[in-house]
């Protein structure tokens, strides 16, 4: 379903994501771990179409990216970092939009808003503004519009972020279940999340792919048998130039 | 059709938003204030003892130059500011889609407040016997005008994240509309200049064009050259926004 070439994104002479290619088929849910400012979110902004890479090619369900967005944006459900929202609209008025935006109408509209108020567990936020939310509500949020249309493609960046355990606990399942029948791509620090809905691994470093095997072979390369010693094994920190 | 329903559904967002947040209501009240304040004491509506909105619609170059960036400042920094113009671009939405529906739904909203002043027509028409076509000459003159400005706003806007600074960048920008055909400045220009050149320049500004409709003349040439500020302006917006996604 995602299919990404030999990307390149250069910001000035500085090589953010330096040659990464993988593929994400239906029914796998891929972890991108890495250290802080190694590529990860770069890289999802190439692939879900807001800002063009350097070089390089993306194709999503069989539509390139780059030469004809549109079709493979539909196909697309995007959570960015920090999971953004208009701050004046109430939460309702936010999935309303989001659901207009990807063609739903009428009757449509309003199941899915309601499926994904349910899902996300939002009804009782529905008509409060989005500025007066919790994180965890507002993160929610941004993971309700991202499934507004149930699309076949899901790509979240930390969509765990700032969210207590026990909301934790509720996004990895979902994440999990949803992975059956979708491609999903998400980025995280956190070691246990991947082993715990993830089926594959990609670690970066400095724009570059380090790793990329299931949680259990990557596991392996330890003598622990621990993500995190192979995790900083192989990564620097974002201190040590290059 | 699909365009026409994604750039429907941004209009309706951005007005929304509008009078969701005091923004609209502060607005509305400020402009009809200092319309009221510049026609009937700055103006002197009355004491001219003229049956005409000449005091109304002289003073919309200078008021707009304030009024129109402070709508059209916050309409990309703010998407930037929040990262909702991340949510935006990924959308099955193109650039211009989103650059027409957020300028169309403020031009709208311009528009309502100029609407709101229709006690002065009602005014004149009741005090006097005014040319009611050469007052709607004036409106359509406004709105142009107010959608010039607000079309370099909106460029001015993409160019930062920081609201003031696109403020002030869009002010003097429309300045400079002003003064290139405001008449101190073009008697100061013709004493260094030849008249060939003081007509050039002039020829940039919103009052050599503005004037026109004033007088109750509908100029192709005045409508071509708000519409070319507006086109001018939007595209350059979109190139912006193009440019900065690229990095």
């Amino acid at each position: 379903m995602i299919k990404v070439e030999n990307l390149v994104k250069a910001f000035g002479p500085k090589l953010a994501v330096n040659d990464i290619s993988f593929t994400v088929e239906r029914g796998e849910v891929l972890g991108f771990l890495g250290p802080n400012g190694a590529g990860k979110s770069t890289t999802m902004r190439m692939i879900t179409g807001f800002i063009p890479p350097t070089s390089g090619r993306i194709t999503i369900g069989g539509h390139d990216m780059l030469e004809n967005p549109l079709p493979a944006k539909r196909l697309i459900g995007y959570l960015p970092e920090n999971a953004p929202g208009y701050a004046d609209m109430t939460v309702h008025g936010f999935l309303n939009f989001a659901a207009e935006l990807r063609g739903l109408q009428g009757e449509a509209r309003k199941k899915s808003i309601h499926r994904v108020a349910e899902l996300c567990l939002l009804t009782n936020v529905l008509y409060q503004t989005i500025d007066t939310l919790s994180k965890g509500y507002k993160h929610r949020t941004g993971l309700a519009q991202a499934l507004i249309h149930d699309p076949d493609i899901l790509i979240m960046d930390e969509p765990t972020d700032g969210l207590d355990p026990n909301q934790k606990h509720d996004v990895r399942n979902l994440i999990k279940r949803m992975g059956e029948n979708k491609a999903i791509i998400f980025s995280t620090h956190i070691l246990e999340e991947v082993e715990a809905a993830c089926t594959r691994v990609i670690i970066i470093d400095r724009g570059r792919i380090v790793a990329n095997g299931t949680p259990a072979e990557l596991k392996a390369r330890s003598p622990e048998g621990r993500l995190e010693d192979v995790f900083r094994a192989i990564t620097l920190p974002d201190t040590v130039k290059a | 059709m699909s365009a026409w329903s994604n750039i429907n559904a941004i209009v309706k967002r951005e007005l929304g938003g509008y009078f969701t947040s005091p923004i609209a209501y502060v607005f509305l009240v400020i402009y009809l204030l200092l319309t009221g304040f510049f026609t009937f004491t700055v103006g002197s509506f009355f004491e001219r003892g003229e049956a005409s909105l000449v005091s109304f619609f002289t003073w919309h170059p200078w008021l707009y130059l304030f009024l129109v960036p402070a709508v059209g400042m916050r309409l990309w920094s703010e998407e930037r500011r929040l990262g909702t113009m991340e949510l935006l671009l990924t959308m099955p939405v193109t650039t211009w889609q989103a650059l027409v529906g957020k300028f169309a739904a403020s031009w709208l909203f311009l528009a309502l407040a100029l609407a709101l002043t229709f006690p002065v027509v009602v005014t004149v028409n009741w005090l006097g016997d005014p040319d009611n076509g050469v007052i709607i000459a004036g409106y359509v003159g406004s709105v142009l005008l107010a959608g010039s400005y607000l079309a370099v706003s909106s460029m001015t806007s993409a160019m930062t994240r920081n609201q003031v600074i696109s403020f002030i960048l869009s002010v003097l920008i429309c300045l400079f509309l002003i003064l290139a055909g405001y008449e101190p400045v073009t008697g100061l220009l013709s004493r260094v200049a030849s008249p060939r050149v003081v007509e050039v320049v002039a020829a940039f500004s919103v009052m050599t064009h503005f004037e026109g409709f004033q007088r109750g003349v509908l100029d192709t040439r005045d409508v071509v050259f708000f519409a070319s500020v507006m086109g001018f302006a939007l595209f350059a917006t979109g190139v912006i926004i193009r440019n900065q996604r690229a990095g």
